[in-house]
């Protein structure tokens, strides 16, 4: 790095230093052994995801401060602002502290159509949050806006951290919610029951074929 | 080869070529914003759009191939339907507040506009706003004009070789800049400015100051280091506001550095307007004849052995001639141009020259500097290095402090044993050296100001003889000065002549009258007491201090002058101002001088005074000429090689943003200073 003097980016909760831990280290050997000498940097998503996750680890929350973006750029020998670009350009990347449980609301077209504003009002309702993007005053949940989560079938989606939660509504919201208050999130998929995005109440084609018997 | 057909017009271009320069080839005009003709392809303005016969979609000129029998519509219903949209869609984030902002004027947004755009808006929704950013002291942004072109960026990583800017974020989100704040750390950072196709980067201290159709344009020379750039001074009655590069592609290409760029505030302060006298130990205002007969005074009756000349470093080479034949007139050979002392071999030319050429550096695969900061000492030059460094991957390696030069360079030592080791083939770099079939060694000024300046000249010479790198056809032996005045100086023998005295010698109570004509770089306190020192120059500044008579001359933009480049490039700069109050032309001065004590100088006018030059050395009647030189005479210069001695070198600039008068005076640079040196300086305590 040549030159001025930098000035730290005022983010409230950036850490004073950030070095990968064992864990991601070991991760860190293997990713880069998938590409050629002198092509590193085409690892960056790899390391910027280990980065956020060993945060979460480390923190609680899923974030990339600066620091572990400069980290990432001395190792893969990147021009900082390079990483910087990518960092900011994907959205499941945090360059700000999030909650412990990472609220991604889905509200395009077909979650829309399936009732996602209330998902998103039961949200606001239930955590205090009142635009997107904010964090609750108890350091819980962040609640974000995110695009089509490529899962329509089983629409309106609420993404926490990395699940799936799917088929949401008033009610499933908010016992969600508790759930997540009390660190027992339920497990991801539908809410309704239904098996992953097979039609509700059960088979509606298909419903006179036999079932084949074990060992054929 | 690729024959292309476009609108009508046949043109052979090579394959790989774009859309975009084979339309240029046939005289097209296609507009553009992303593209730059020095920068990497980016494609993402779409303003080049153009019509390919058999592609159902306009397609992207500057970043589409030709391909043989390829016909191309620059001008069809389709392209300007296409064109149209582009700009309004360009259009919908851009603010309408052309009357308040310095690119009006010259704003390639505004002028295609006009020429391409539609006559009204159809956008009625809110307009978004970016935050502006600190860049530094130079380049002020109004991030809200951007159309995200990326050439600063570009500009940024390829050029200037500081990956510092960037685009964050991403669609209508999307923000150019160094996501941490800080300024820029280059000193090319001035060009983003000339690349910048719209009012986002614009120059902080030329801001509201004046209209581009207002500016009386002026061709120049830059005088703020040894490259010769070539500019154009800007200037509105009698002040100069602003001064800009000049396409020149043997020298700058189309970049400046900041110093030459933005020190032109400097001229305005601390100006000498008069002459001055000092009576009683104080500096009193004079008349011209007053100060005339003072100088005269104390001549009278002088041996020419007791009198001295030093010139400076921005100074022209006709009055740099006018004085030696003054001296001459007045029986004096204690003439030096050298302030720094540096050992040069004046007897053979390309003893003290760039003798590869700026442009030959393009052919080079192989790099050795020696005692040189290229980035700090002439800035245009190294990014010329970076260029072939990024063309072709040639191998740099340095002998000195190492530094950030902007590419990959191998330090391999601190000091002259290196040269030494190279030679005798121990250092690993001479088997590159060796190898190469361009090698060059660049000799900096931080090499040949040591005692052993000579000695290092020597072996510097010999280093690059074995190496190959003097042929028929190629001559690898280069020094890089700093000073713009140095090599016009050497070229008119400007230095101590049988029996003269050098700079040591003449401060050291060696004359008892000393003429420095713009010399700001010795100190005045070596300067004996006894000794009658007159300064001839423009500012105030440390010979000045000393003087006992002032005489006011121009500075580089006010006078005609001639200007030799570290090349042997010999260039003309014209006069843009006038001097300041009763400050006149420096070779007027002595000419009246001369008639003042009885030695009139043969010449009356400029015409005469370039003859003479001419006539003194030939080189000075070939302007801007400059054959490519090869090494004949392999015989080295004076000087014992082995006798080097184990000192490191020391930079020779160490603050890039202060080296002279012109520049200790701006305010500009003062603030580069504090926000670019000072925490370096700090940072290396």
């Amino acid at each position: 790095m040549s030159g001025n003097q930098r000035e730290i980016q005022a983010v409230h909760g950036e850490p004073a230093s950030f070095a990968f831990d064992a864990e991601s280290e070991a991760a860190i050997a293997i990713i880069l052994k998938k590409y050629p000498t002198g092509r590193q940097a085409s690892a960056v998503l790899a390391l910027l995801d280990l980065a956020q996750r060993q945060m979460k680890r480390a923190t609680g929350s899923a974030w990339l401060p600066r620091l572990a973006m400069d980290t990432v750029a001395a190792r893969l020998g990147m021009p900082p602002i390079r990483v910087y670009e990518v960092a900011t350009f994907y959205f499941m990347f945090n360059t700000k502290p999030v909650g412990k449980w990472h609220l991604q609301v889905c509200t395009t077209t077909p979650c829309w159509l399936r009732g996602s504003d209330e998902v998103v009002a039961t949200c606001k309702r239930a955590t205090g949050i009142e635009h997107f993007g904010e964090t609750s005053a108890d350091g819980l949940f962040t609640m974000t806006e995110v695009e089509c989560l490529g899962a329509c079938v089983n629409a309106p989606i609420l993404q926490v951290n990395d699940d799936f939660y799917e088929d949401m509504d008033v009610a499933s919201t908010e016992r969600l919610l508790a759930a997540l208050r009390h660190d027992t999130p339920p497990p991801p998929g539908s809410m309704t029951g239904r098996q992953a995005s097979a039609p509700e109440g059960g088979p509606t084609t298909l419903t006179t074929l036999a079932q084949p018997s074990a060992g054929e | 080869m690729a024959k292309v057909t476009v609108d009508g017009i046949e043109v052979e271009v090579p394959n790989g070529a774009s859309v975009l320069q084979a339309a240029e080839l046939a005289g097209r005009e296609i507009p553009r914003f992303c593209y730059h003709d020095r920068l990497s392809v980016a494609g993402n303005c779409r303003m080049c759009l153009v019509e390919v016969e058999k592609s159902p979609k306009p397609v992207a000129s500057c970043a589409f191939p030709v391909a043989d029998g390829m016909v191309v519509k620059t001008d069809s219903p389709m392209v300007r339907q296409a064109r149209r949209g582009v700009m309004e869609f360009l259009l919908i984030n851009h603010p309408l507040d052309c009357p308040i902002c310095d690119q009006g004027g010259e704003c390639d947004l505004q002028d295609q506009s006009m020429a391409y755009g539609m006559d009204h808006s159809r956008y009625r929704e809110a307009k978004r706003a970016v935050r502006d950013k600190n860049l530094g002291p130079l380049v002020k942004t109004v991030m809200t004009r951007c159309i995200q072109c990326t050439r600063c960026v570009r500009f940024a990583a390829e050029i200037a070789g500081v990956p510092e800017l960037g685009a964050t974020a991403r669609g209508e989100n999307m923000e150019i800049g160094t996501y941490v704040e800080r300024a820029l750390s280059s000193e090319l950072s001035g060009n983003l400015i000339d690349i910048c196709p719209v009012g986002a980067l614009t120059s902080k201290p030329y801001a509201f100051v004046a209209r581009s159709w207002e500016l009386k344009k002026t061709d120049a020379i830059d005088v703020f280091d040894a490259v010769g750039c070539n500019i154009r001074i800007d200037s509105r009655g009698p002040e100069v506001l602003r001064i800009l590069p000049r396409l020149n592609e043997d020298v700058n290409e189309e970049w400046l550095a900041d110093k030459s760029r933005f020190a032109v505030d400097g001229l305005k302060r601390r100006r000498l307007d008069r002459p001055w006298v000092r009576r009683g130990g104080k500096l009193e205002p004079a008349s011209w004849d007053q100060a005339f007969d003072a100088i005269a005074a104390r001549l009278h009756g002088l041996d020419g052995a007791r009198i001295g000349a030093i010139v400076g470093d921005l100074c022209d080479a006709e009055s740099m001639l006018a004085l030696k034949e003054l001296m001459a007139a007045l029986g004096s050979a204690n003439l030096d141009a050298r302030q720094d002392g540096a050992q040069l071999d004046a007897t053979r030319r390309e003893f003290y020259l760039f003798n590869t050429t700026i442009a030959g550096i393009e052919e080079a695969d192989a790099i050795l500097i020696v005692g040189a900061n290229p980035r700090r000492e002439a800035p245009v030059l190294n990014a010329r290095i970076r260029k072939r460094w990024l063309a072709a991957g040639v191998s740099v390696a340095a002998i000195g402090a190492p530094a950030d030069l902007t590419y990959p360079v191998r330090w391999l030592g601190a000091g002259p044993d290196v040269l030494a080791a190279l030679r005798a083939g121990s250092e690993g770099f001479a088997a590159t050296l060796r190898a190469a079939k361009k090698p060059m060694v660049i000799l900096g000024e931080g090499a040949l100001r040591r005692a052993d300046g000579a000695a290092i000249l020597a072996a510097a010479w010999m280093l690059a003889a074995e190496i190959g790198a003097l042929s028929a056809d190629w001559h690898g032996f280069n020094v890089l000065h700093n000073a713009a005045a140095r090599v016009g100086a050497l070229d008119l023998g400007f230095l101590p002549g049988p029996g003269g005295k050098d700079v040591a010698a003449m401060l050291e109570g060696g004359v008892d009258l000393l003429w420095l004509l713009g010399a700001d770089e010795i100190d005045g306190a070596r300067i004996g007491a006894q000794t009658f020192v007159v300064y001839q120059g423009h500012h105030g500044d440390r010979g000045a201090a000393r003087a006992d008579v002032i005489l006011p001359g121009a500075a580089y933009t006010e006078k005609n002058g001639t200007y030799v480049n570290t090349e042997g490039r010999v260039q003309r700069g014209e006069f843009a101002v006038f001097p300041p109050g009763e400050a006149r032309e420096d070779w007027r001065i002595l000419r009246a001088f001369s008639a003042r004590v009885g030695h009139p100088l043969p010449y009356d006018d400029l015409d005469a005074l370039r003859r003479r030059m001419a006539e003194v050395n030939a080189v000075f009647a070939r302007i801007d000429d400059l054959p490519r030189r090869g090494a004949v005479d392999l015989s080295p210069p004076a000087g014992d090689p082995a006798a080097l001695l184990s000192t490191p070198f020391a930079p020779a600039v160490v603050n890039y943003y202060q080296t002279d008068p012109i520049s200790r005076a701006s305010p500009t640079m003062a603030s580069c200073t504090a926000t670019f040196h000072q925490p370096l300086a700090q940072a290396a305590e």
